[in-house]
């Protein structure tokens, strides 16, 4: 197995949520989104973990997953703050603090 | 070694395709669906890489616990639960055209990097015993902060989404 294959798996990972983050209007979409781009970083790390032979790689990986459940805890908060204020999670509504 | 790239290709176009179905599609509970396939996808990729804890801890927490979030969120945000064509905004196109631009950007630098380097044949069993020593010894004042990062998240949850 070549390394490049994992890692250009995750880059395409990666690419699409970033197109999920910016085309999504709806907000649990785009915390799903983000979900799919620390997946992504996750599997470089493992990779790389893998390559040199080093359990950091995972290490580093288990720290990711745990600051991700951590950040969907508090966004689906938001989110659902979000709803109740507006009755709505239209990502393009919540313009308050536009200039 | 012909096994394991069959089972890659086949593991990396499901993943693929499912990711892009997450995205695209117009119904908000298929693509919470579908992510449970890009997970489990990431968790088969891990044991592939011989990491078999973190394959355990990725379908424990991503499948067990944030896709059931998820559906939480979904259902607690009253969400149409059929096909609706509402959920994406005006700026697609420029979204395609800027991850596209990414992907091409990462793939030819990784070409560039790492065209042609190879995983050892051989890949060691990475053991949970030898993840735990190294979270417990290298890594214990990181592991601390994380715990206090997780309490900080859960009672920040709990006054956010508190009705008074």
């Amino acid at each position: 197995m070549y390394l490049n294959q994992f890692l250009l798996l995750a880059a395409f990972l990666f690419c699409v949520g970033v197109y999920g983050v910016l085309a999504r209007k709806n907000g649990v979409l785009v915390l799903m989104s983000v979900e799919l781009i620390l997946n992504a970083v996750n599997v470089n790390l493992v990779a790389f973990g893998a390559f040199h032979n080093t359990v950091v790689g995972q290490v580093f990986a288990l720290f990711v997953i745990a600051i991700a459940a951590a950040e969907v805890g508090v966004g689906l908060a938001i989110v659902l703050l979000i709803y109740r204020n507006k009755q709505s999670i239209d990502l393009s509504e919540v313009d308050l603090m536009k200039g | 070694m012909l096994a394991q790239n069959v089972i890659f290709a086949a593991i990396a176009l499901a993943m693929a395709a499912a990711a892009l179905r997450v995205v695209t599609t117009k119904n908000i509970v298929h693509a919470a669906l579908y992510l449970v396939v890009v997970l489990a996808g990431v968790a088969a990729l891990y044991i592939l890489l011989a990491a078999e804890f973190t394959a355990v801890v990725q379908v424990l927490v991503y499948i067990g616990a944030i896709v059931v979030l998820f559906l939480f969120g979904i259902m607690l945000t009253r969400a149409p639960i059929g096909v609706t064509s509402d959920l994406d905004n005006n700026q697609r196109g420029l979204a395609v055209v800027v991850s596209l631009f990414l992907f091409g950007v990462l793939g030819a630098v990784l070409n560039d990097a790492y065209g042609s380097t190879k995983l050892a044949s051989d890949n060691v069993i990475q053991k949970s015993a030898d993840v735990g020593n190294s979270i417990f010894q290298d890594y214990v004042i990181p592991f601390e902060i994380i715990s206090i990062l997780l309490l900080a998240a859960l009672i920040g949850a709990v006054v956010i989404a508190r009705r008074d």
